[in-house]
């Protein structure tokens, strides 16, 4: 039986960027309980001599020409923007890495 | 006339007997009168489809040569970009969102001068069954308002079987086309994954998501079909391949000789009785039509549901990473001296509905390092598995059937607090997106306990789309015989009406 | 007490591992076809794919992955016969899906190897790099602080995002550890990269610009003491923009981390960034947090399979490698070492060589550019290439010296002319009346008339003074404004005054 700690589940809402309150946390953790043992059904069948499957067709080597296309209107671009200034996204400050 | 099937409009639209634009505002004026207790529509394009429409009449007027279906209307779910149109894909976090550019299905249509009506209701990001999961809220089944009319497609459907639209455009990840067409007693199908494209459909799980077409009668869903289908550059997963020929398959419905294939696990228990023996029925129909029935077993097919439930939320915690507030979309809690990571963070709990954040915080666990193969992993070799057990049942038939969907329509809320039950709908109908093949499902009849629809599924191998057509034209025109009338016309009037 | 450099290396043995990223020179995007030229206005070179708009889906660009197949094959690896795109997940603002598509466990190039020759005290030595792998993926956008005190990213009050840049083709090229290089470390990590930037502008497959991030040095440098097995804590060091930054940024490192393994301290490892002005690095993003980039198979792309013809074909039309070209030239042209590192530094070896194979005498074809036409360049402040002459306008100069249709200062005209845009030799010489003046009649009433207006001259040359004939020579081509060719005037004047062969 796999379960998530309420802490656990913190940690996966800080790597998918959503911020959630203690309650909800604690909630899906619960439902992660039971929804957990049903999908780790999967384990039962799938054999170290089952290949996966990534793609349901079997393509290979789909490629475009090297040759450039019209692109959008800055205009365009930046039609759904929230916030924009002198042609660019306008963003709250950005920490961390420069 | 909104009664009639896309392809009689089409002939009357020929015949001059009307012109797109009536048609059009035949249409636009019923849904204002009915949409309100529908809840079909997101967005009607009043204008927009008034303006298509008066063009292809003018091409008619000019003798121009038109496509088949050149005139008639269609409903479009909402997640599909058409270009300066509202997108929202059930999501507050897209709402007011107008997308810059068309889909490859939008240009499709509007180069085979099909008029698009509005935008669709659906689950968020097409992640449901009931259409119960839109930020805007639920749209209710014509033949019993207090019923869903399955998910995520509900609107496209919805629109269907409330006479708001001869066409509509679903996307099917799971059973999305199907399940909806299951429940209101119209036509979808899913055709083989790369058969339509996929640019401009906002991706909820890339591996599995494919369009399709929406309709009253297999004919009318194989027009759309070919309208829609074919090779796009821009779809580096698209089939660069003939479309497969749907519409003459439609036309004939000949299945003398064919092995028609019954999926032994899909059926029995956990099937409602009334869906039982629909289907029973249809077989026999199609048995006296000259078809062979065998029956077939796909053993992994017990997997799927698990597979599914974290391949799709996998893929989906990766393609929903973009709404982040920064380029497009809601802006939640940008005030002085926030950061850019607070601002997504916030938006992501305000924008996202429970069940988005769920799959999101799933997809992220299977795929997150220590877990994956577990998980992600896993479920990819049953996939593998699933394919095969559909390569070995196709060696012994030419199509496989069973019922869509487990049950019929269910009550509005009944289900909305159980995910793991809500998942159980969807039973029937994902072996077939975790193959990639092409799935069908047609009316059956009501079903005698509780006098809804019950839909008919019919699978082809990939690439053999033009097998189902076959089969469901012949199952719908020995259902007609029998029933005297097509199966909407027992819908009860709506009150608008 | 900071230490010095031989204190470092009397005590521990450095480990480097070096990742380079380089930017291709396709014409478009690496999943899209929104051009790639660099410096246009913000946010004029994006589409629905580059900008992650709901819905939009990449596609492969051809000459991308044949770029990166043919720099696998320049750096002897491996092409895989099946390799795949993956997501790399993690959220940042300039990069617009909040993954980066990019190879994971099925890279499309491994397990190659690039020589490289240092100066050492025992002489010239070759180090083997080895190569782990070399894989595609896609750059990001480029932000604006503005706001706070330093425009950096620190204090900055929002920022402004430019996607122009977001999704050109980007080519990662990783090394596997490299032991054994003692204290020539920073110099071997230098030649790598310089070795590394030769072949690829050999290939044509990038422009290599440093300065302008078209090829960017990550620095992976640990300690461990000299006979120590085990590997110490690393740090990497991003923006690293020049060859010599290289060779300081290691320098620096080693000395950093042996002062703080020298207190007992332990090496935090962390991302650093390199600092011009100072030569130091500065602790950038911590990893207290680990990322975890849940990387799977992109499901928007399909595996690339290249098969062996195709390989085959690129393999056969690689250039010379460099180093080799290089030696193989100095052999025949039998240039000094000094001259060939010239024209290495100027740049113009592989003009000199187009020249040479127009059929032009090195020596002649090597002084033309790296004398006159170089010191053009200078002062224009042009690059050479960019000038308006070529190499068969120098080799056709050439001949017509050797054949004595030109004399040296007529050729300096002609090729002011060229550069001037007058047009190919031929034609400035048309429109400029240059003509040497061949023409022994002529030649000899010009010497008649100077020795007869410098008769003690031509007496003493008369008389076996030889070295007179300079001021003779001298006045016979004023005479013919410069036209003559001196060598000629030289034969015929000592004849005419009987010291001929």
């Amino acid at each position: 039986m796999t379960s998530l700690s309420r802490d656990d589940v913190a940690n996966l809402a800080r790597l998918a960027r959503i911020e959630m309150s203690d309650e909800e946390l604690v909630n899906l953790s619960k439902e992660f309980t039971v929804i957990l043992d049903a999908v780790a059904r999967v384990q039962e069948v799938a054999g170290a001599d089952v290949q996966p499957t990534s793609h349901p067709l079997p393509l290979r080597n789909v490629f475009r020409p090297d040759v450039v296309v019209a692109s959008l209107t800055p205009e365009e671009a930046l039609s759904g923007a929230p916030a924009q200034e002198e042609s660019r996204f306008r963003v709250p400050q950005i920490l961390g890495e420069e | 006339m909104i009664r009639n099937s896309a392809a009689e409009m089409a002939a009357k639209l020929n015949a001059g007997d009307i012109t797109s634009v009536e048609l059009t505002q035949l249409h636009l004026d019923r849904i204002a009168s009915v949409d309100t207790d529908v809840h079909a529509f997101l967005y009607v394009n009043n204008e927009g489809a008034l303006a298509q429409a008066a063009e292809v009449d003018a091409k008619r007027a000019a003798g121009e040569k038109l496509s088949p279906l050149a005139g008639v209307p269609l409903a479009l779910k909402d997640v599909m970009t058409q270009k300066g149109v509202p997108t929202t894909c059930g999501s507050k976090i897209l709402e007011g969102w107008r997308p810059p550019y068309d889909s490859t299905v939008v240009t499709n249509l509007k180069k085979n001068g099909i008029v698009i009506l509005g935008k669709t209701n659906m689950d968020e990001f097409a992640m449901g069954s009931s259409t119960e999961n839109s930020a805007y809220g639920p749209t209710h089944n014509p033949w019993d308002l207090s019923r869903i009319p399955g998910g995520s497609g509900g609107g496209s459907s919805a629109a269907l079987a409330a006479f708001e639209a001869p066409l509509a455009i679903g996307t099917d990840t799971g059973g999305s086309i199907r399940q909806p067409a299951a429940v209101t007693g119209t036509v979808g199908v899913k055709p083989t994954y790369g058969g339509v494209s996929r640019f401009g459909l906002v991706a909820f799980s890339s591996s599995l998501d494919q369009a399709g077409p929406c309709a009253r009668t297999v004919l009318d869903a194989a027009l759309l079909h070919e309208a829609i289908a074919g090779h796009d550059p821009k779809d580096s997963t698209s089939i660069n391949a003939p479309v497969p020929q749907v519409v003459a398959a439609a036309k004939s419905g000949d299945v003398k000789g064919m092995k028609i294939g019954v999926v032994k696990e899909l059926n029995g228990e956990g099937y409602q009785s009334g869906v039982r023996s629909r289907f029973e029925e249809s077989l026999e129909l199609l048995a006296a039509a000259g078809a062979e029935i065998v029956e077939v077993s796909a053993p992994n097919f017990e997997y799927a549901l698990a597979a599914y439930y974290l391949i799709a939320p996998s893929e989906c915690s990766s393609n929903l990473a973009r709404f982040d507030a920064m380029r497009y979309g809601l802006r939640v809690g940008d005030v002085d001296g926030a950061s850019a990571e607070s601002v997504m963070n916030l938006t992501r709990e305000v924008g996202f509905g429970r069940e988005v954040k769920r799959r999101i915080i799933l997809g992220t666990y299977a795929l997150s390092s220590g877990y994956y193969d577990a998980y992600y992993g896993s479920a990819q070799k049953v996939r593998t598995l699933i394919t095969q057990d559909f390569n070995n049942a196709f060696e012994k038939c030419d199509v496989m059937v069973s019922p869509t969907c487990p049950t019929t329509a269910f009550k509005i809320g009944e289900k909305s607090n159980d995910p793991i039950a809500m998942y159980l709908n969807d039973i029937a109908t994902i072996p077939v997106n975790m193959a990639g093949i092409g799935g069908m499902s047609l009316p059956a009849g009501l079903a005698p306990e509780d006098g809804l629809p019950v839909g008919f599924q019919i699978m082809a191998p990939a690439m053999q789309d033009d097998r189902m057509y076959l089969v469901g034209a012949a199952l719908e025109a020995a259902l007609l015989s029998k029933w005297g009338a097509p199966l909407l016309s027992k819908i009860p009037a709506l009150a608008g009406a | 007490m900071a230490l010095t450099y031989d204190e470092v290396m009397a005590k521990y043995e450095p480990v480097l591992g070096l990742e380079v990223h380089v930017e291709l020179n396709t014409n478009s995007k690496m999943f899209c076809g929104c051009s790639t030229i660099f410096g246009a206005e913000p946010n004029t070179q994006t589409c629905p794919v580059c900008l992650a708009l709901p819905g939009a889906l990449p596609t492969v660009n051809e000459v991308a992955i044949e770029s990166t197949i043919k720099i696998g094959l320049a750096l002897n690896c491996s092409i895989a016969p099946f390799s795949r795109f993956a997501r790399k997940n993690y959220f940042y603002p300039d990069m617009p899906k909040n993954f980066q598509i990019s190879q994971y466990d099925e890279p499309i190039c491994v397990n190659g190897y690039v020589d490289v020759e240092i100066e050492t005290d025992e002489g010239p030595k070759v180090f083997r790099i080895e190569i782990e792998r070399v894989h595609m993926e896609e750059d990001t956008g480029k932000s604006l602080h503005v706001g706070g005190a330093t425009g950096r990213i620190h204090g900055a009050e929002y920022s402004l995002l430019d996607y122009n840049r977001a999704g050109i083709p980007l080519v990662e090229i990783v090394t596997k550890i490299v032991p054994g290089t003692g204290k020539y470390a920073p110099e071997v990590a230098k030649a790598y990269v310089a070795e590394l930037r030769d072949i690829l502008r050999s290939l044509g497959v990038s422009d290599v610009k440093m300065e302008q991030g078209s090829l960017r040095c990550d620095a992976n440098v640990s300690l461990r003491l000299i006979g120590v097995e085990t590997l110490g804590t690393r740090s990497e060091t991003k923006n690293v923009n020049s060859l010599r930054s290289v060779e300081r940024a290691i320098r620096g490192e080693m000395i950093r981390h042996a002062e703080l393994l020298n207190k007992g301290e332990r090496v935090v490892q962390e991302t650093r960034h390199f600092q011009e002005d100072t030569g130091l690095t500065r602790s950038g993003r911590s990893k207290e947090q680990a990322e975890d980039y849940r990387y799977f198979p992109e499901p928007d792309l399909v595996p690339v399979a290249p098969d062996a013809a195709w390989i085959e074909t690129l393999r056969a039309a690689l250039p010379e490698r460099p180093s080799i070209h290089r030696k193989r030239l100095q052999e025949a042209w039998a240039v000094p070492e000094k001259e060939m590192a010239a024209m290495i530094n100027a740049d113009v070896l592989n003009i000199v060589e187009a020249t040479v194979t127009l059929g032009a005498d090195p020596v002649k074809a090597r002084s033309w550019w790296l004398g006159e036409i170089s010191r053009i360049a200078n002062d224009k402040d042009v690059a050479i290439a960019n000038l308006p002459i070529t190499p068969s306008d120098v080799a056709e100069i050439v001949a017509l010296v050797s054949a004595g249709e030109l004399t040296d200062k007529l050729a300096r005209q002609v090729i002011e002319g060229v550069i001037a845009g007058e047009g190919k030799p031929a034609a400035v010489i048309a429109a400029r009346g240059i003509k040497v003046v061949n023409d022994d009649g002529a030649l000899m009433a010009a010497i008649e008339k100077v020795c007869a207006e410098q008769p003690e001259t031509a007496e003493k040359i008369r008389n076996g003074h030889l070295p007179a004939a300079g001021a003779l020579i001298g006045a016979v081509m004023k005479e013919t404004k410069g036209q003559a060719d001196a060598a000629r005037v030289r034969t015929l004047l000592l004849s005419h005054l009987g010291q001929g062969e």
